[in-house]
């Protein structure tokens, strides 16, 4: 050090300088991580302008009405149909196969995991699960194509290659972990007290797991349902290669379908100039999947506040 | 005497039925587990059938042919590699910075609170929806194009919740004295952040971003809706190369290709041969997010092993 050190009066002041520069400092740090926080509402901003404004411009070329009630949907044809009733058929079978193999699959495990597996089966079995969420949707969708169609064409000789129904069972697999992992969670954080009063009074633990743990924990394990649906709705690379994009206003698993996710993966494909009413078309579908999808977390919400058990 | 024998007799049959149910219930679980880990079985078991002939050198080295036994993933692994770099590069640091601001910075008011539930909504988001984000906000308002830039930005808005609650949830679970501590030193709380609360919470925050990252490397959607080209013969420039030489940052604005796209581009073709492809770089894929998952679980394991606080 060349400068001697500071004494007195001239020391305190240094000392204030610093800390006001430190001061300073954080103050700027807080601006930085304030817009860092604000690029997820940035985010959520550009997703609905990017939406609406896209789909105002469809909606100035196909009157709302149509679009709701028109039972064709053939966008891309000179005789241009928009009836997004088409899609949304697609996507409502499919979403009921995945949850009618997903829900009580998903509900029993729940059950079983957190009510009757001792504790080194849970730690093995559960992450076990859990990989089936991680595995990339485009691989189970190859699966479906390559795999189920097959077996089940085996059984019902007259399926398509391209249908709803293995697409579904497949999709419903893969959200089996989704929804039991939350259901578990919820039931898992049912007070112990409740159990072993119902122990106490002589019941099994089937008895106790249905009626005492699942009843408390049921606004956790309907949203649980709800998320499932949520992500069964929003799923696209399985049904855009194993369902087929055939447009077909039809509820039949066993046909082949476009849903509103794989019309938005097929025009995409295409190459569809900016500014199109191909293109705005796509931005419609996607505005009609984020409505839908929004509504279901909305229920989920509701759910979870009205059935609320507090202990 | 009789009628007690007969009550008792009755009373143990009800008990026995009712424990039947709990061993039928037992026996249900465990089918409905092995329905799951029976169809993940099955699906390695055909990737491996089907796709580990295919898995030589050649198969890395290759670019993507019509000839089906001469094709390889060389574009997609670099294409992949590339997004991610930029995904990282851009969901690490605001990921981590938001999670910061709203566990240590962030006063309880309404507008923490929409920030909140909007993270919350955000992870609700179907992928594809991003997708229609990136098409019409990074490809044609700013210009980015079909290039590896809107792709890793994409993927990075998509997985920015997940860095956010992971890192959040690492920072709650240091305890409060640390903070008092360096207060009491006469800390600034960017200093405590840093010298901190971040490193002590760094293996909850990694395992975050890698669970984050392996999310993003097999998402498919959101890149197939910025429209990017499925047939790629080129790698994108390496700075300072080529005729003429290309620029630091040219490789950002190129054309590209990832692997689930590959994937998805050979499993849509009718011939078998290129769906040996697809089974071949589905395994490398499913390998690759899976040790990443893999080193999650493990780093999550030693964190919770070796941190007693």
């Amino acid at each position: 050090m060349s400068n001697p050190p500071l004494t007195g009066e001239a020391r305190l002041a240094q000392l204030a300088q610093s800390k006001a520069a430190r001061k300073r400092k954080d103050r700027i740090v807080e601006g930085i991580l304030l817009m860092a926080a604000c690029v997820s509402v940035f985010t959520t901003l550009a997703i609905v302008y990017i939406l609406v404004k896209e789909s105002v411009l469809f909606f100035t070329h196909v009157p709302l009405w149509d679009f709701l009630t028109d039972t064709q949907w053939t966008p891309l044809f000179d005789d241009a149909h928009f009836g997004i009733s088409v899609l949304l058929a697609g996507t409502i079978s499919s979403s009921m196969v995945a949850l009618l193999i997903a829900v009580p699959l998903g509900t029993i495990i729940a059950i079983y995991l957190s009510e009757f597996a001792g504790h080194k089966t849970r730690e093995i079995l559960k992450p076990i699960l859990e990989l089936l969420s991680g595995i990339p949707t485009i691989i189970y969708g190859f699966f479906a194509l390559l795999v189920v169609t097959p077996l089940l064409q085996m059984v019902m000789p007259e399926l398509p290659t391209f249908n709803i129904l293995s697409a579904g069972l497949v999709m419903g697999i893969m959200i089996i972990p989704y929804v039991s992992s939350l259901s578990e969670d919820a039931m898992r954080a049912v007070p112990m007290s409740l159990r072993e009063g119902s122990y106490a009074l002589g019941a099994t633990r089937f008895q106790t797991a249905t009626r005492v743990v699942v009843p408390a924990a049921l606004s956790g394990i309907a949203s649980a349902y709800i998320l499932g649906i949520s992500r069964a709705v929003g799923e696209t690379m399985i049904l855009a290669v194993a369902a087929g994009m055939q447009p077909n206003l039809t509820l039949n698993p066993l046909q082949s379908a476009a849903t509103v996710t794989s019309f938005i993966v097929q025009v995409a494909l295409g190459d569809l100039p900016h500014a199109s009413i191909g293109y705005q078309t796509i931005f419609a579908a996607g505005l009609t999947l984020i409505l839908l999808t929004l509504s279901f977390n909305l229920l989920g919400y509701w759910l979870r506040r009205k059935f609320r058990e507090a202990y | 005497m009789n009628q007690t024998v007969n009550s008792k007799e009755r009373l143990r049959a009800i008990i026995r039925s009712r424990k039947r149910w709990d061993v039928i219930f037992g026996i249900l679980g465990l089918l409905a587990m092995s329905v799951g880990i029976l169809t993940l079985v099955a699906l390695f078991a055909q990737m491996i059938i089907d796709g580990l002939p295919r898995l030589t050198s050649d198969f890395f080295t290759n670019f993507p042919s019509r000839r089906a036994g001469q094709a390889g993933i060389v574009s997609a692994w670099v294409g992949s590699l590339l997004v991610m770099f930029v995904t990282a590069l851009f969901a690490i640091p605001v990921g981590v910075a938001s999670a910061i601001y709203l566990e240590e910075y962030a006063r309880k008011n309404w507008f923490t609170d929409i920030i909140e539930i909007n993270i919350t909504n955000l992870a609700g988001v179907p992928s594809i929806v991003y997708g229609l984000l990136a098409l019409g906000l990074f490809v044609y308002t700013f210009g980015f194009g079909q290039s590896i830039l809107s792709a890793g930005l994409t993927l990075a808005l998509l997985i920015l919740p997940i860095i956010i609650v992971s890192t959040r949830e690492a920072l709650r679970a240091i305890p409060q004295m640390v903070r008092e501590g360096a207060y009491a030193c006469g800390a600034t709380k960017w200093q405590v952040c840093s010298d901190h609360l971040i490193p002590y919470g760094m293996p909850g925050i990694l395992t975050g971003v890698i669970i984050g990252l392996s999310r993003a490397i097999g998402e498919t959607a959101p890149i197939i809706t910025i429209g990017a080209l499925t047939f790629i013969a080129f790698l994108p420039p390496v700075p300072f190369t080529g005729e003429p030489a290309a620029g630091m940052f040219d490789w950002l604005f190129s054309p590209f290709t990832v692997m689930p796209i590959q994937i998805f581009n050979w499993t849509s073709r009718p011939d078998p041969a290129f769906h040996a492809n697809a089974a071949a770089a589905s395994l490398v894929l499913v390998v690759l997010t899976l040790s990443m998952n893999a080193t999650a679980i493990w780093l999550r394991y030693r964190l919770r092993k070796n941190l007693k606080w």
